[in-house]
């Protein structure tokens, strides 16, 4: 079970609802994903489009936890005036805090993340920071009271999967509340490094949205997560730089 | 009444008392919008009962997709 605050969730995949081609499909990749923990991002509505689909309507909302972020904020203030937003449809009180700092790597702005997290947990949210892979800012971030560390495998939407290995390890290892692995995950065998090296969850979206086939990637990242956890459940065999056979050598039938 | 709903100046009927009925004026009532007057956010439960007025400026905003 993940436990984040007050909620438990037997699924440790997280997934964002981003980038889609349409709502038939993302609510088939919803589903194939097991994702009990939804992403999503405040926008203004554009009042002259009534009746403008929208995902939400698609989705069986008792069945998820709906994790709002504050993408598109650059300062705390911003963050926290998009958190309030979102907590005021009554919907939810989880909130991905994303303050980004660099417009061209996405990476978060450490201060800004550190204040918004600050306020937000004062104001009563359930907090799951979006952060580098710092472990100084990772435990400042715990200290604060954050409900969970979601530090960033590498730039949002690169694929490029998990770039630094030791220092998510660093954070899994030294702080007590779950850690999420979130963004640039490309593969579902980026998602179960990131389990078998004993991350609590994987967040991520556009590996799913915009693969050839989401609603297959989704099944795959749900499997893959399952596997990496158990892997890390069992525990790995240690590295040896020697063979070591696997048959015995005893009553061998040769002359 | 002239309001200024996301950024843009809009005329709407005198008559419009509430959000609600704002909404409803927009057709936007059958939507999960949050409100925001004036730079005060509205829970949604509230918005039956906040009014509103010449020049207001007013916020809707509502979920997309997102990572």
């Amino acid at each position: 079970m993940l436990h984040i605050g007050p909620y438990s969730f037997l699924s440790r995949l997280l997934l964002g609802t981003g980038k889609y081609t349409d709502f038939e499909t993302q609510k088939k990749a919803v589903d194939a994903s097991g994702s009990e923990i939804l992403t999503f991002a405040v926008r203004r509505m554009n009042i002259y489009e009534a009746g403008q689909p929208n995902f939400l309507e698609m989705l069986d909302l008792k069945k998820y936890t709906l994790l709002p972020n504050t993408a598109g904020a650059k300062t705390a203030a911003e963050a926290v005036r998009i958190a309030k937003l979102a907590k005021a449809s009554g919907l939810c009180d989880m909130v991905k805090v994303e303050v980004i700092g660099c417009a061209k790597t996405l990476l978060p702005d450490p201060v800004e993340t550190l204040k918004a997290t600050e306020e937000l947990l004062k104001e009563g949210f359930i907090v799951l920071p979006y952060t580098s892979d710092d472990i100084v800012l990772a435990r400042r971030l715990e200290e604060l009271g954050s409900h969970a560390i979601m530090p960033a495998a590498s730039p949002i939407g690169s694929g490029q999967g998990i770039i630094n290995p030791l220092y998510l390890k660093f954070i899994i290892e030294q702080t007590q509340v779950p850690v999420i692995v979130d963004a640039g995950i490309g593969s579902p065998s980026d998602a179960m490094i990131a389990m078998e090296l004993g991350a609590d969850g994987v967040l991520l979206n556009t590996a799913v949205a915009c693969a050839k086939d989401p609603v297959k990637m989704a099944l795959a990242m749900k499997l893959a997560v399952e596997a990496g956890q158990l892997g890390f459940e069992a525990g790995r065999i240690p590295r040896k730089e020697t063979a070591t056979a696997s048959s015995p050598i005893e009553g061998l039938s040769v002359k | 009444m002239k309001l200024k709903i996301n950024g843009d100046e809009v005329q709407v009927p005198d008559a419009l008392q509430s959000v609600t009925e704002l909404l409803e004026h927009l057709k936007l009532n059958d939507q999960m919008i949050i409100a925001e007057v004036n730079e005060k956010i509205i829970q949604n439960e509230e918005q039956n009962n906040k009014q509103i007025k010449e020049d207001d400026r007013i916020e809707l905003v509502r979920f997309v997709g997102g990572g």
